[in-house]
């Protein structure tokens, strides 16, 4: 090669990126804005003491020491942790159901995927009003249904043991995606897999334990993560239902989670620091959590192409 | 040149339709399967399921059940929203009392028609401007071999990871340092710089076109800026509709951000608006609880008929993002 086709091989190549970096741009300028400076200035605030009025004050630790103090955050921790627990397993089991039931239905499946998917499309606040009142404690629909079969329903929106629980009901109508995740990874598994299982003698459990499950686990585990991040920063059908101007009937310390603790103290007290600290705690027990289920998952999920064909 | 098969055509040959030629042959050749392929695929693979017609009659059974649990709580809202004050709550399908009266004093409660005017705004500029931003640089990702492309793609996706509480602060800091607190522009101007999630889902799109095609269109003269916008944008339709479809949900739904940045409530968005009428007809003694019921459904149905609309590209999204990276 001539020096001389090296050379403009060479200005085509810097070209090239130039053109490359005028589309990245948009997110070039938006990762810095939006991404990198908030991490790093939320990062110094949360050694701060800043009311948004006044200039940030270095307090070093003290909002990190003060966390610990603060009977609230242990509150809130404990609310989200447990709301979570159960509401992910609960959402798992149930989408899984429902998806089970959708990959036979044959030619219907169509139609019930629509009913299943449609309560995801309510807006969050449309569903925290709609638990307020089917929920409702002396007139709501799921007591009266109850009360057909003889059950008195607690007061799922009053009675703080009974809130989470009512939450977690609640959720459970809004699993529709989840539903549509894990139909499509079971109409994904190869046919001839459950042929061959059943050649060798396999019957319903043993094939749903030995083919369904391994095939269909990266989607499982899929859904175990994201919705275990959504839990962790529950916030808008609790806060609609229990928080807000004017809202003084409610004992709601069963419904403080997280996320609405650190909305109240940024931007309701300006505890802009604080709240920052508090940012960050949320940050290092969604990574902790992630990283375990990350570990578990990989003894449990199967994903194609590991094992020799 | 060679021919791209669309993906699952069929390999029998009186099935092919007649090859495409002339100068965009390969662009015809591309396209998603249609609704009756996917049937038939999906029909082949689920020949194992035909069992029993009693296990197929359980299977129905439950699913009516089920389908009768998830829909009430929707049927209930619009029925809900036709009954006087006092018979809200008697859970009857069917309003003893029929009356239009609630959708009347809702009007002239809040200013819906506002709060919808502001949501549509917020929602549109929101959802076009990311869209239109991500494929850009989903585009730069995806067409363009340069150094350190892999470090910061890994950055893009790192980015994801990050709970949105961490940079919630200093960007309402951001904000209002520029004044904008109290209007619209936090609802939708961050979206001018793309988001990590649709980048992801349209890189791993455009990864998929052919690259001969843009190759060819090089040679003809065609800008970097033509390649991308009249040939590679047309190809990710499908891609660029699921990115269009999950932002206006995720816009028209999100209560937070309104919560953040509107104050005076000329400025609500609908979702801003149902919990500022939760606070006063809800909690604040007064238990106009059929104002609220009747805000809720005109909220919701908006929502149905982006569903409708876009029902297919939704579901199709849903069961393929994130889920093979």
């Amino acid at each position: 090669m001539t020096p001389e086709r090296q050379r403009s091989r060479r200005r085509a190549r810097r070209r090239n990126a130039a053109s490359a970096f005028l589309f990245l741009s948009p997110w070039l300028i938006g990762f810095g804005v939006f991404t990198a400076w908030p991490i790093l200035y939320s990062a110094y605030l949360s050694l701060t003491d800043y009311d948004v009025i006044n200039d940030p004050r270095f307090v070093g630790f003290e909002n990190y020491a003060q966390l610990f103090e603060d009977p609230k955050i242990a509150l809130a921790i404990g609310n989200t942790l447990l709301f979570t627990a159960l509401q992910v397993p609960a959402y798992v089991i149930v989408s899984l159901m429902l998806a089970l039931l959708l990959d036979r239905a044959g030619r219907s499946a169509g139609f019930f995927r629509t009913i299943f998917f449609l309560p995801k499309m309510t807006p969050p606040v449309a569903v925290g009003i709609l638990f307020l009142l089917l929920f409702n404690g002396q007139n709501g629909l799921i007591n009266t249904v109850l009360g057909w079969f003889g059950v008195a329903g607690p007061a799922w929106t009053t009675d703080p043991a009974w809130v989470k629980p009512g939450l977690i009901l609640m959720s459970l109508w809004t699993v529709g995606a989840s539903v549509i995740i894990l139909l499509a990874a079971l109409q994904d598994v190869p046919t001839e897999l459950y042929e061959s299982s059943k050649l060798d003698g396999a019957g319903f459990w043993r094939q749903s334990i030995s083919v369904t499950l391994p095939m269909i686990s990266p989607a499982l585990f899929f859904i175990i993560v994201v919705n275990t991040i959504a839990g962790l920063q529950t916030f808008d059908e609790a806060y609609t239902a229990f928080f807000g101007s004017g809202n003084t009937t409610y004992s709601n310390d069963a419904a403080l989670f997280y996320v609405i603790y650190l909305f109240q103290q940024a931007f309701e007290f300006l505890h802009m620091g604080y709240a920052s600290a508090m940012a960050w705690i949320l940050f290092a027990i969604i990574m902790a959590i992630t990283a375990v289920q990350l570990i578990v998952s990989r003894r449990l999920v199967y994903y194609e192409g590991e094992a020799p064909k | 040149m060679s021919r791209v098969l669309p993906p699952g055509a069929p390999d029998r040959p009186y099935e092919i339709e007649p090859v495409p030629t002339g100068p965009l042959a390969t662009l015809d050749a591309i396209r998603v399967p249609d609704r009756r392929e996917l049937r038939r695929r999906s029909d082949a693979g689920a020949a194992h399921r035909r069992r029993k017609p009693i296990v197929r009659a359980l299977v129905i059974a439950a699913l009516v059940i089920l389908g009768v649990v998830f829909a009430y709580p929707f049927v209930w809202l619009v029925s809900a929203s036709f009954k006087p004050r006092g018979e809200v709550f008697d859970n009857k399908l069917i309003p003893e009392t029929f009356t239009l009266e609630n959708y009347v004093t809702v009007w002239q409660e809040a200013p819906l028609g506002l709060w919808l005017l502001n949501t549509l705004i917020v929602t549109v500029l929101a959802a076009v401007t990311v869209t239109i931003s991500s494929a850009m640089v989903a585009w730069g990702f995806s067409y363009f071999r340069f150094r350190g492309r892999g470090a910061l793609f890994g950055l893009v996706l790192a980015s994801m990871m990050l709970p949105g509480a961490v940079t919630m602060i200093p960007t309402f800091l951001i904000w209002n340092a520029l004044g904008f607190v109290g209007t619209l522009v936090p609802l939708w101007a961050g979206n001018l710089f793309g988001s990590a999630f649709y980048i992801f889902l349209l890189r791993q799109f455009m990864l998929g076109l052919p690259r001969d095609l843009f190759e060819a269109a090089r040679v003809d003269g065609a800008s970097q800026w033509t390649l991308f916008w009249r040939i590679a944008l047309p190809l990710c339709k499908p891609a660029l509709a699921v990115t269009l479809v999950f932002e206006v949900q995720a816009v028209w739904t999100d209560l937070m951000r309104a919560l953040i940045y509107l104050r005076d409530s000329s400025t609500f968005t609908i979702p801003r608006g149902l919990k500022s009428l939760v606070d006063a007809f809800g909690f604040g003694g007064e238990w106009h609880w059929e104002i609220i019921v009747t805000a809720s459904v005109i909220a919701t149905i908006p929502m149905i008929i982006v569903f409708f609309i876009g029902q297919r590209q939704i579901i199709q999204g849903v069961s393929t993002s994130g889920l093979k990276g």
